[in-house]
């Protein structure tokens, strides 16, 4: 109980603490509190916004998934699992049913890092707890599904993903809002755990409302031998996104961060990724795509090598669709010791002309073209990703095409 | 099947043809020869309609239709097809994707990559990182997939080792329907010609293709002009034997154009 008046104590101290990087929001113009509570059932979701759902990955019927959780606004309104050795619930009865969980417990994150970790540390509405146990591996993927359904609400979360040693967890998140939301604030504080040998895959996908604000906040452990991949997808638009993970890696651990961005006129996208390679063998890569079609992406990427044969690699590619758009790569790397071996290329351009022609050649009109290689631009190759989460991705570009043109 | 004339281009602010009239007959393969930099690349793109390429004069003409203005993948569609010398590479798009939304429905991808060795590159990203003769054979699956009625070959054989020369020979012929019409007992070799409805225009700098695929009618180009038309094999030779300065000297001489 001591640890969580300290972390209350230092986040009431941060409220107003601004985050280094990103426009600063007034989460006062949020709604604290929600005015409705949503119906209980999935079901009961229209279809325009089942079809949202969909597009970030999530299985409404929890077909080919091990296990579901979704939260709506601020009600967490179903958990499931379907496979023994691997737990799924709200990070409250996580915590009412495991003492040692408050260990954990802002454990990966500081939380009084900037004004909204503080604002979760106070004013948290619920979020998930996944855990897989020691040598277990998920056959199919889980699914995290955290949506926003009214107007103008904050929706601060808390989720702690813990893999025990050896175990195998494969995680989608879709975070999306219904179509009849505008506006709204995000924000999602994630504590990942990966064990000694253990081997984690988290795709993220965004499918905001238009106006909303988000911050996700995100610190990811990863112990000796210990395998971290991270998809993150945001193709559809929103207003105004800041996010920037830290991970730290111990000995011969291994993190690989692949970032998918589009960013269409009004969207403000700083993003990026932050790998402390702590420890020696340790081995990251960090890349991104990102489009703008008028929109402004800055693209970080900060990597701190603490260990001598440490291997690290950075890699920022942009394109700019049409006259109009900000596409800024960040690219940083820090090396502390003799013995690291880091690199990174960035490159921000637009699509070659020749590259169109040469398919219109093959009987392609120039739209058919530009999406081929739009699309193409965007596939990066993802090593470690199951087939069925390349499927997804796939099916996720396809169908946000046609904003993109 | 093809017919240009009077044609003048002008790419990279010169004027680079000046003045061709050229005519490519149904069932013809016709050779363009010349030194670098006399247009032969330029008469290609231009044909095909690239940008970069503007016609300052003359008209192209295919199938009777004509189509100086018509975009790319409009002259394709009408028929055209080519393999570029120097093609882009496009990341993320494999060849098998391409190939498979270029090709005439009875075409199949796998047969025809399984003849030009290029299993394993289907699931490559489009060129990136090939070797020459990998792209050359990888732009003749492309165009075989399509299997246009004229097809504009640039330099099919540069950068290809004498092995898959044969190869790449040999796939040419089938796409101009020139390997499979054999003579029957009661035809004649000019019934058989004349079903052939294939034609090619082929730019050669070194004219090694010419050992692999027939063709009919030789052109030489100097300066943005074709200073000589005739037989392809005897123009060949010639070029071999004394080079192309005795073309650019022929073709200075009073009644030095045209054969």
């Amino acid at each position: 109980m001591n640890k969580l008046k300290k972390i209350a104590e230092k986040a009431k101290k941060a409220i107003k603490k601004k985050a280094p990087y990103g426009q600063d929001i007034n989460i006062n113009e949020f709604e604290q509190e929600v005015k409705n509570l949503p119906d209980s059932t999935l079901h009961q979701l229209s279809e325009q916004e089942q079809k949202t759902l969909l597009e970030t990955g999530i299985e409404l019927r929890g077909g080919e998934r091990g296990g579901s959780f979704f939260q709506v606004d601020h009600s967490v309104i179903h958990y499931e699992v379907a496979q023994e050795g691997v737990e799924i619930l709200s990070i409250e009865e996580a915590m009412a049913k495991y003492d040692w969980l408050i260990n954990y417990w802002w454990s990966a994150l500081s939380p009084d890092t900037d004004k909204y970790t503080a604002y979760v540390a106070l004013h948290q509405k619920h979020g998930y707890f996944v855990r897989v146990l020691p040598g277990v591996k998920t056959f199919f993927p889980l699914q995290a599904c955290l949506f926003m359904s009214q107007e103008n609400i904050t929706q601060p979360i808390h989720n702690i993903i813990i893999c025990e040693e050896g175990s195998e967890l494969n995680l989608i998140t879709g975070c999306a809002a219904s179509h009849r939301v505008r506006t709204g604030l995000h924000l999602g504080i994630s504590e990942f755990f990966i064990k000694k040998g253990a081997t984690c895959t988290f795709t993220m996908i965004h499918n905001w409302a238009e106006e909303m604000a988000i911050r996700p906040r995100t610190g990811i452990i990863i112990e000796e031998d210990a395998t971290f991949v991270s998809n993150y997808i945001l193709l559809k638009k929103v207003a105004n996104l800041q996010t920037f993970p830290i991970a730290y890696l111990k000995k011969n651990a291994k993190a690989e961060f692949n970032t998918i961005l589009f960013a269409p006129k009004g969207a403000y996208l700083d993003t990026g990724t932050r790998v402390f390679l702590k420890e020696e063998g340790a081995k990251a890569e960090v890349v991104s795509r990102s489009i703008t079609a008028g929109g402004t992406v800055i693209a970080r990427g900060h990597l701190i090598g603490e260990a001598s044969g440490i291997k690290a690699h950075l890699e920022c590619k942009g394109l700019i669709l049409g006259e109009r758009g900000v596409i800024h790569a960040i690219p940083e790397l820090e090396g502390h010791v003799g013995g690291v071996e880091m690199s990174h290329e960035a490159a921000v351009g637009r699509i070659a002309k020749e590259q169109i022609e040469y398919l219109m050649a093959r009987g392609l009109s120039e739209s058919e073209a530009t999406s081929l290689i739009v699309k193409g631009f965007l596939r990066v190759d993802i090593k470690g990703l199951p087939e069925e989460l390349k499927i997804e991705l796939d099916k996720v570009i396809e169908a946000t095409e046609k904003d993109m043109m | 099947m093809l017919y240009i004339q009077n044609l003048h281009v002008e790419a990279g602010g010169k004027e680079v043809i000046k003045g061709i009239t050229l005519e490519v007959k149904p069932g013809e393969v016709h050779c363009l020869f010349g030194p670098n930099g006399s247009g032969k690349t330029t008469l290609l793109m231009s044909i095909m309609g690239l940008s970069g390429y503007k016609i300052i004069q003359g008209k192209i003409l295919f199938k009777g239709q004509e189509i100086t203005s018509l975009p790319v993948n409009k002259r394709v569609h009408l028929g055209l097809g080519i393999s570029f010398q120097r093609p882009p590479s496009i990341p993320g798009v494999k060849l098998a994707q391409l190939v498979n939304l270029c090709k005439k429905e009875d075409k199949d991808t796998i047969t025809m990559a399984k003849e030009l060795n290029l299993i394993e590159f289907l699931e490559r990203d489009l060129n990136v990182g090939f070797s020459g003769g990998e792209l050359k054979r990888s732009e003749l699956l492309q165009l075989w997939a399509q299997s246009p009625d004229l097809i504009l070959l640039d330099e099919p054989e540069s950068g290809v080792d004498i092995e898959n020369i044969v190869l790449i020979g040999h796939i040419i012929n089938i796409i101009l329907e020139r390997d499979g019409l054999k003579v029957g007992p009661q035809e004649s070799r000019v019934a058989v010609k004349r079903k052939r409805k294939k034609s090619g225009l082929i730019i050669t700098h070194t004219g090694m293709i010419l050992q692999y695929v027939g063709a009919d009618k030789g052109h030489v180009l100097v300066d943005g002009r074709i200073v000589c038309s005739g037989n392809p094999y005897e123009i060949f030779r010639f070029i071999r034997e004394r080079g192309y300065e005795e073309c650019v000297r022929c073709a200075c001489m009073p009644g030095g154009f045209h054969e």
